[in-house]
């Protein structure tokens, strides 16, 4: 927080050239795949990336040939049935959490912190023996009960920090109204943090879309996500960079847009609790 | 959603409807987290107590602490234990430098402040494949942007394949590291600065205090508290992924990038060794243990309030 004005000369030097420098560090590597991405193949090697003569054709063919379209659907899947699971088991969880008083709550609460500190690789050994088991693996169901390890606990602790941040005179006031918790939960409570849960769905997500180490284990030939997609190009595309590149910010793409639509909501949801503790 | 398992509050269930509600309301997202995180959990470590290889499936016979003796006369775990401390004691730094930096001069008036925010934060929303595959290709020997550069400016006399080369690997990934999580620690940070009340440098101001005096005796204090949520939730983080180096490296050349969450799933996933695999989950897991109680301890204080 500065009180003087700088003059403007002293802040270009002080301010925005550095900023600028910062955000070409974060920017670059995303726009150099960019370029790559749409630089034809027999130019990428004898003349570099580069933005003249820019072709699409990259995407075409993962498109064609890689048939990057079945990957991209059954990321589609594994997200959103993440977000449905993670959404519908964390709402009366939290609201349980943010409204009532009662024993072991502070013990139940550390639980869902508790859980998203622990290794995955604790949990990705047997829950592969427990999908064999199942017999689910290589569905779409195993990896929206693996993300949703992640998920649930995630959400709860979301859910629970925005539903604290509405009066519990609400509430009263629906029940004195002959509402019962629940349907004031329904009624008044969901509506007024739609915002919250609309972005924490978003993150979730965007967690699921972008997780790959799960994707790996617990898929296969018949699921496989857009994640496992792009590292088996590494392996078999080995030096085609316009087609992994283009097939890299495939990838990326929904989770970025995504989240610059909701990260104004979203950091201010994670950085709450951290400000206060 | 649990409609059915709540008693209706009647005017004589209600005492007893009251008592049981907030459980009830919690039991679905309890339940399912029992079966599909601790359920596991406790799997691994009793696995972790057994000579188990997942190709011969009726062999799963009780060895006891074999396997965590095994794992400390292993020199590849020493190795990866030191490479995840190296990881960790450069990254979480390096992150928490450059994202005071970037939360500093986000904190300062210029025009376009918001678009420089929200582009600031597009790294952490990539996915790791993603990023390993896009550094990747700047770490290439022959046509990547890193030799370009270093050559163009003449740091460097000829191309380095960064990634092939034991002495250079894990400072490569550790790059790619601290740019894919100082976002996180700009946006944190930037967090705590807003929460700092203008008035404090108002009155600094008036008494003369230089700009590094109020840094010093102000800013710093006033950001102390979510500096080292940060740190603990990053550390956390950082030792627990290991998907960007699996991608970029898979842990060689040779054990040069091993770390040992790495180590651990290289072991299960390549040789099937699920007892072995599981052990040094274990361990790993009881190491972070020691970061993840500190971080309870604070966030509990503050849950309890």
């Amino acid at each position: 927080m500065r009180l003087r004005k700088l003059p403007l000369w002293r802040r270009i030097l002080t301010v925005d050239l550095p900023m600028l420098t910062i955000l070409a560090f974060t920017l670059g590597p995303y726009a150099w795949m960019f370029l790559t991405s749409v630089t034809p193949e027999a130019r990428l090697f004898t003349e570099g990336p580069s933005i003249l003569g820019a072709t699409f054709e990259n995407y075409a063919r993962l498109f064609r040939t890689v048939g990057f379209g079945r990957n991209l659907l059954d990321s589609l899947i594994v997200a959103g049935g993440t977000v449905v699971v993670g959404l519908s088991l964390s709402i009366t969880a939290a609201y349980s959490f943010s409204r009532f008083e009662f024993r072991a709550k502070r013990l139940l609460m550390m639980q869902f912190l508790l859980i998203n500190m622990f290794p995955l690789v604790l949990l990705i050994l047997p829950l592969f023996v427990l999908m064999r088991v199942l017999g689910l693996l290589d569905t779409h169901a195993a990896l929206i009960i693996a993300n949703s390890t992640i998920a649930i606990p995630f959400s709860v602790w979301m859910m629970v920090s925005y539903m604290n941040g509405i009066p519990r005179s609400l509430d009263e006031a629906a029940m004195t109204d002959g509402c019962t918790r629940l349907g004031a939960l329904r009624r008044v409570i969901l509506p007024l943090c739609a915002p919250g849960i609309v972005a924490t769905g978003i993150y979730i997500f965007i967690t699921a879309w972008n997780e790959y180490l799960y994707a790996l284990t617990l898929g296969g030939r018949n699921v496989r996500t857009i994640t496992v997609a792009v590292q088996t190009l590494i392996g078999e595309y080995e030096v085609q960079w316009g087609l992994l590149t283009a097939g890299g910010i495939i990838g990326a793409m929904p989770a970025t847009v995504l989240f610059l639509l909701v990260q104004k909501r979203l950091i201010s949801g994670l950085t709450q609790g951290a400000v206060k503790g | 959603m649990t409609d059915t398992t709540v008693p209706d509050a009647g005017p004589t269930g209600r005492p007893l409807g009251r008592r049981v509600l907030p459980y009830a309301m919690l039991s679905p997202a309890v339940l399912v987290t029992l079966a599909i995180v601790f359920f596991p959990m406790v799997q691994t470590a009793w696995m972790s107590l057994h000579d188990y290889v997942l190709f011969r499936p009726n062999h799963f016979e009780f060895v006891g602490l074999d396997n965590f003796r095994k794992a400390l006369a292993d020199e590849v775990f020493w190795i990866s234990l030191r490479h995840t401390a190296i990881w960790i004691g450069i990254t979480i730094p390096a992150q928490v430098l450059l994202g005071l930096a970037t939360a500093l001069l986000l904190n300062q008036d210029f025009p376009w402040r918001p678009l420089a925010r929200a582009l600031i934060i597009i790294p952490w929303a990539l996915p790791s494949v993603v990023i390993a595959l896009m550094w990747v290709w700047i770490y290439d020997s022959n046509y990547g942007l890193m030799n370009d550069f270093l050559l163009r400016l003449g740091l460097i006399e000829q191309a380095v394949p960064w990634l092939a080369r034991p002495d250079t690997a894990l400072g490569a990934i550790i790059l790619t590291l601290t740019w894919q999580g100082f976002p996180f620690f700009a946006v944190m940070i930037l967090a705590g600065l807003q929460s700092i009340p203008r008035s404090y440098y108002e009155a600094a101001a008036i008494d003369g205090a230089s700009t590094w005096r109020q840094f010093w005796h102000i800013t710093l204090p006033g950001i102390s508290g979510v500096l080292v949520t940060a740190i603990l939730l990053r550390m956390i983080w950082v030792a627990n992924s290991f998907d960007v180096i699996f991608v970029m490296t898979g842990g060689g050349p040779g054990y040069s990038t091993y770390t040992l969450p790495l180590y651990a799933f290289v072991k299960s996933r390549t040789n099937l060794d699920f007892g072995y695999g599981s052990a040094l989950a274990v361990l790993f897991t009881l190491l972070l243990m020691v970061v993840v109680l500190v971080y309870l301890r604070r966030t509990g204080k503050a849950v309890s309030r």
